[in-house]
């Protein structure tokens, strides 16, 4: 890489985090990271939900029976004031009518007495007889009937709740699995050109909000609409022109919920953007808060951030309160609607064209009715969110995949360890070649030193030898059989591979030492204890209270780098490979504890094909081959000796640290590419 | 916490508050007085047959919704301007407090932390305090005015509320207290999947040299296992909420229409008031929920109100001195020069067993570079770090050209100095206002000036945009070694008396190292250059070299000497000599 060019500007991906909730609930106003192709997507979705198939089908049914009870409920209960009032009437008449009139009888009565209004309210009541009260035995049969019914619709509620659950929750899990096995197929290539981030986003944000937004629609959006259609309904059934009284109102309460939406939008869209700013800008000032202190700068920080402040106050009071209307408009609708049901309802029972429980089986009727629609209007913003993740964690489900490994793959019996890099080229990115025609021979047994500054393709050499990239052309051969008739997992096994990144994962030190250990090698306490005696981590695991018991948390915090790094060398010794990768630390290791890591290496090179990455010189004069590479190529190999005679690239190297003074280094440095 | 926290920075809005509360008020009693008016259309009206009374208390009823709904909107507007102004006023004081804050208080907080703080937590705040005024407010005035309303339609009715909210309120409180647990449980699984997947792939390389994919499928399975098991508890005990609270509501209403039956067959009461009664004690079992409610979302935004107190109580360890010392007066009246000097100078953080720093005395004089080395942890940055005052000396003291530090205004030191922290950080924006945060009135000529000693002249150069070329945050957009001369040129420009190099040429290569250092020196003329690094090619012709080793001061001199006679510094030499350096 010259000097002069800059990275890339990395490329942002759609604004993701914790999903804020409002007062409104989940949904409006939050930033809802848009769907690429929505009804794709929702297609493949629904799609990986296949083999719920039967439970989704029993969760629809049970939907459907728990709402239909709950849907004649207040019909029932409707019923029950019926008989209520009717007894309520009957007793009231008694004092103007003989006992056992019926209805009919009663209101003719009436209206030849010339009370017509209370003649009409008759015309509703077939119950009515004059003089019995309330009819006890009427009144607890409908009322268990209603209990019945609010039995059932708790059941088949529950049912549904439940199946619901399992099926969402079977589903994510196999779509972490799938996820989880993709991670092991991708080509590396597609790991390293993707900030790990995010990544790690897609398989834990999204799948979690994925089955977040599953688990709170799929079964609301059931029930709502299955709710709507049902009460619609009943409300016909009991009386078409409160109905239509009723949905007048429905309509409005659309139009008014989505006019606030869209006024408070922008001032939402405003909100997001004041907080993003707000935060970057604090992120800045904590991240670079010596520098903000040193260089005097606290009061621009904070003019700046009050600025920031401020327009987010704007925008979130103004958001909030525009958005807030929405609930209490609908409650104002709603009460509309109450009062227009109370008195045409009220007007309609007193001319005796509705019964009484029927009004009141109306109220709640229509209470129910808006209650769903909003819900679903709330749920399209969440469902909205859930589909763009969903999009996100199949796009990283159909990132390509490596290479498959050979049908029929050659087997290696016992391995000498000559590896042979022939004419390789190579390239991450096409028309910028980084190695090219390279030739390389490490015979068994023999350390192979490569040198060379930043850039010169020394860890793509690894790379390449690991099959983690694959070669463009040429070809590498492990006892002259290339490597791409072996199986990946055949080839690597044979390789043990100390990286400069000391990675450990979390879990026991004896664990992650193991870690390496092939499949049915079994190593004994003792060639255990031998190894991380060689190895240097013997003595530092004893000074731990747990020993090798001991727990390393994700960052392995509790150790210092110098003895990270002298495990993973004890990891590649247990894992007892024919050939060796060492990328030798350059990291800051303490001075004592670099030369443990160095008679650690050379231990575990002995009588194995090691290719060492060298940023030390000691390393290097003892190395069997010493490789020079500068932009891809080879430009010099042989033993320390042969070079140093030579006088070439690696002779000046040497020179300027050893012999020369400071000053003169610059003539020393032939190209001076840096960084 | 949360209490005390919305109290303290209510305070100033108590007027809307008050005010809100008087709308919520009215609003509540609006919609509570809605059924007794159609009490009355049913009682009066309907079994009278009096159209022109139901017509009138209808009306009557729209006027009720018109009053309500005002008095809502009007709560609303109050309460979001109320919990916003609330937001904006913690955050102000959340954002001042951590500036104020010294190296050491940012430490044992952790800027992420802080960040998180400063924004989420207070966001997390103010939300419940929205919610609390828009809708929770409404719970206790629903409560009681239900019940004040449903004993006037019906005292002997109203015993039966002794039984129907206990119930719910019981089964809620069960229902909430066998979720919590697996909520956390949730948070903790999903942390651990995460963990898993983080190392998977930070550790991808790993992984597959050693061939241990099937392993790693089966520790993901396990973690994938548990978190699918407590989801599936979760969600099972979720999926029994809701129906059971529908069932508590209805079975209560069957209960109101069996006992107010027997009710109105005693003649003790009407129809209407039945009807009313119903609505009633939905609006009681509603307030009961939402108390419920209220009590599952409080501890969530307690925990938030924790941190952020903490923050707010927290002292910096750094403070102004009361009576600056003028800068005029330093190097007995001659003004600023530059020479620094540490006297028997101890640091230990709060609680440490060990000081980080002991003993540490040496003079730093005006056109001379002072190198500090040593093995990671020996103290080297903190050393540093005492000069502008990151964080005070717990022993000795740091003295400029005379003066303790802490004696001089934070602004007066500071401009005395020029920082190049370890990590380069550049603020976004442009090269130019990165430079500019060095010096803020310099010209372009100084700024080329500026980046060509620190080696950044060409790379600047050669970008179409220039000086005007964007910088993202962290400076992300540019390579290492050239982030870091962008740092170094940033303290350039300033033209300070002292220059603090922490570790600032790791990621330069040799040449250009050694090119940066031969410009500073002219550039750097009679300053004082103080200089931390890891690598002894980087220090070798420094003047006065500090070897430091487990925060003491092990030996010093010039490169020759030290390596002549002393150990440490020979063991460093001898494990640095370094190929990659040279090439």
């Amino acid at each position: 890489m010259s000097t002069t060019s800059a990275r890339p500007p990395v490329t942002a991906g759609p604004p993701h985090g914790p999903r804020p909730g409002g007062p409104m609930g989940p949904g409006i106003g939050a930033p809802v990271a848009k769907a690429m192709d929505f009804t794709g997507s929702l297609r493949r979705f629904a799609r990986t939900m296949r083999p719920e198939r039967a439970r989704v089908v029993l969760l629809t049914l049970s939907g459907v029976v728990s709402v239909a009870l709950t849907v004649a409920g207040p019909k029932i209960l409707g019923e029950a004031t019926n008989v209520i009032f009717e007894g309520m009437v009957g007793r009231l008449l008694a004092s103007r009518l003989p006992a056992g009139t019926t209805a009919v009888d009663a209101a003719d009565a009436l209206r030849a007495a010339g009370n017509d209004a209370q003649a009409d309210l008759l015309g509703a009541m077939d119950g009515l007889v004059v003089g019995q009260g309330i009819d006890g035995g009427r009144l607890a049969t409908i009322l268990l009937g209603a209990l019945a019914v609010y039995l059932g619709a708790f059941l088949f509620g529950w049912l549904q709740a439940r199946i619901m659950t399992v099926a969402v929750q079977n589903t994510m899990r196999r779509l972490r699995d799938d996820v989880e096995a993709k991670l092991h197929r991708v080509p590396l290539s597609y790991a390293d050109s993707q900030r790990k981030g995010e990544i790690l986003s897609r398989v834990t944000n999204d799948i979690d909000n994925v089955a977040q937004t599953t688990t709170q629609t799929l079964a609301q959006l059931v029930t709502s609409l299955l709710t709507v259609v049902g009460v619609l309904a009943m409300m016909f059934w009991i009386s078409w022109v409160l109905a239509l009284v009723a949905l007048v109102t429905v309509p409005l309460s659309i139009i008014v919920t989505l006019r606030i939406a869209k006024r408070s939008q922008p001032q939402f869209v405003a909100q997001w953007a004041a907080t993003g700013r707000l935060n970057a800008h604090v992120e800045e000032m904590f991240t670079g808060h010596a520098l903000v202190k040193v260089y005097g700068r606290q009061r621009d920080a904070a003019q700046r951030f009050a600025q920031e402040n401020d327009a987010l106050y704007d925008s979130t009071s103004k958001a909030q309160f525009i958005s807030g209307t929405i609930q209490p408009s609908m409650g104002f609708l709603a009460n509309l609607n109450y009062v227009l049901v109370a008195v045409i309802g009220g007007l309609r029972v007193a001319s005796g064209q509705l019964s009484i429980g029927d009004v009141q089986a109306f109220i709640q009727y229509s209470r129910q009715f808006t209650q769903p629609l909003t819900q679903v209007a709330s749920m399209m913003n969440l469902l909205q969110s859930g589909v763009a993740s969903a999009e996100r964690v199949f796009e990283l489900l159909d990132a390509p995949e490596q290479e498959r490994d050979p049908e029929r793959p050659r087997a290696l019996e016992r391995v000498r360890g000559r590896v042979a890099f022939e004419n390789v080229s190579f390239s991450y990115v096409e028309d910028e070649p980084l190695i090219e025609h390279l030739d390389l021979v490490a015979e068994p047994g023999q350390t192979v030193a490569i040198v060379g500054p930043t850039g010169a393709g020394k860890t793509t050499l690894v790379n390449l030898l690991m099959r983690f990239y694959e070669v463009d052309s040429g070809r590498i051969t492990l006892d002259g059989v290339e490597v791409r008739e072996l199986t990946r997992d055949a080839l690597r096994s044979r390789i043990g591979m100390v990286l400069q990144d000391t990675w450990l994962f979390g879990g026991s030190i004896e664990e992650n030492l193991r870690y390496g250990v092939r499949d049915g090698a079994d190593v004994s306490r003792e060639d255990f204890l031998a190894a991380t005696r060689a190895t240097h981590v013997d003595p530092f695991v004893r000074t731990l209270p747990d020993g090798y018991d001991t727990l390393l948390d994700d960052e392995a915090t509790s150790l210092s780098a110098g003895e990270k790094q002298l495990l993973t060398i004890a990891r590649a010794f247990l894992a007892d490979p024919e050939i060796l990768v060492l990328d030798e630390a350059t990291s800051s290791v303490d001075t004592r504890t670099e030369v443990l890591v160095q008679q650690a290496m050379n231990a575990l090179r002995s009588g194995r094909t090691s290719f060492v990455i060298a940023h030390r010189l000691s390393t290097i004069r003892d190395a069997d081959l010493i490789v020079v590479m500068e932009h891809g190529r080879i430009v010099e190999q042989g033993d320390h000796e042969s070079l140093l005679e030579a006088g070439g690239a690696y002779a000046r190297l040497y020179q300027s640290q050893f012999a020369a003074p400071a000053v003169d280094v610059e003539d020393a440095v032939a190209d001076p590419t840096g960084v | 916490m949360l209490v005390s926290l919305a109290r303290l920075y209510l305070r100033p809005y108590s007027r809307t508050v008050v005010a809100l509360l008087a709308l919520q008020l009215l609003a509540t009693l609006a919609s509570l007085y809605l059924p007794s008016l159609n009490a009355d259309i049913v009682d009066q009206g309907v079994t009278q047959g009096d159209t022109a009374f139901i017509l009138r208390v209808g009306g009557w009823m729209l006027a009720v919704s018109l009053v309500q709904v005002a008095c809502a909107i009007g709560a609303v507007y109050l309460g979001a301007r109320a919990a916003t102004a609330l937001g904006h006023d913690v955050r102000r004081d959340v954002f001042d407090a951590v500036q104020r804050f010294s190296a050491r208080e940012l430490g044992r907080f952790g800027a992420a932390s802080l960040i998180t703080r400063t924004t989420n937590d207070v966001q997390q705040v103010q939300m419940v305090v929205l919610m609390t005024f828009t809708i929770m407010v409404m719970a206790p005035i629903m409560l009681v005015g239900g019940v004040v309303m449903a004993l006037q339609e019906d005292v002997r009715l109203s015993t039966l509320l002794l039984v129907v909210v206990p119930v719910l309120a019981v089964t809620m409180g069960l229902l909430v207290w066998r979720m919590v647990p697996y909520f956390r449980a949730m948070q903790k699984r999903i942390d651990a999947i995460n963990g898993v997947l983080r190392e998977q792939i930070t550790g991808v390389r790993v992984v597959r040299a050693f061939v241990r994919e099937r392993r790693e499928l089966q520790r993901f399975g396990v973690a994938n296992e548990s978190l699918y098991e407590t989801s599936l508890g979760a969600g099972k005990l979720m999926a029994l909420a809701f129906p059971t609270v529908m069932l508590i509501m209805s079975v209560s209403q069957v209960a109101v229409l069996w006992f107010g039956a027997q009710e109105i067959d005693r003649g003790g009461m009407q129809v209407g008031s039945l009807m009313a009664y119903l609505s009633y004690l939905m609006f009681i079992l509603m307030a009961v929920m939402m108390s419920t409610m209220m009590v599952m979302m409080v501890p969530r935004a307690a925990v938030a109100a924790g941190r952020i107190w903490e923050v707010l109580s927290t002292e910096t360890s750094v403070t102004e001195p009361v009576d600056p010392v003028p800068l005029g007066t330093l190097s007995d009246g001659d003004g600023p020069r530059g020479r620094v000097s540490f006297e028997a100078v101890e640091f230990r953080y709060p609680g440490a067993d060990a000081p980080v720093l002991t003993d540490v005395t040496f003079t730093a004089e005006p056109g001379t570079v002072t190198a500090v080395i040593g093995s990671t942890g020996a103290g080297k940055t903190t050393l540093l770090n005492l000069v502008p005052r990151l964080f005070d000396v717990t022993g000795g003291r740091v003295r400029i050209d005379g003066a303790d530090v802490r004696d001089l205004a934070t602004d007066d030191l500071g401009s005395l100095l020029g920082l190049v922290p370890q990590k380069a950080f550049l603020f976004s924006g442009t090269i130019a206002s990165n430079l500019r945060y060095g010096k803020p009135d310099a010209t372009e000529d100084e700024m080329w000036d500026a980046l060509e000693v620190a080696q950044a002249r060409d790379f600047v150069e050669a970008l179409p945009e220039g000086l005007d070329a964007p910088v993202a945050q962290g400076g992300t957009t540019f390579s290492g070694g050239q982030r870091q001369r962008l740092a170094i040129a940033r303290a350039v420009i300033r033209r300070p008396r002292v220059y603090l190099f922490d570790d600032s040429f790791s990621a330069l290569d040799y040449a250009t190292d050694a090119r940066l250092r031969a410009a500073l020196r002219p550039r750097a003329g009679d300053a004082t250059v103080v200089v931390v690094a890891q690598r002894v090619a980087t220090i070798r012709d420094a003047d006065q070299i500090l070897v430091l080793d487990h925060g003491r001061i092990v030996g010093r001199g010039t490169h020759a000497e030290l390596l002549a006679g002393n150990e440490t510094y020979q063991e460093i030499v001898e494990s640095q000599m370094s190929l990659e350096e040279a090439a």
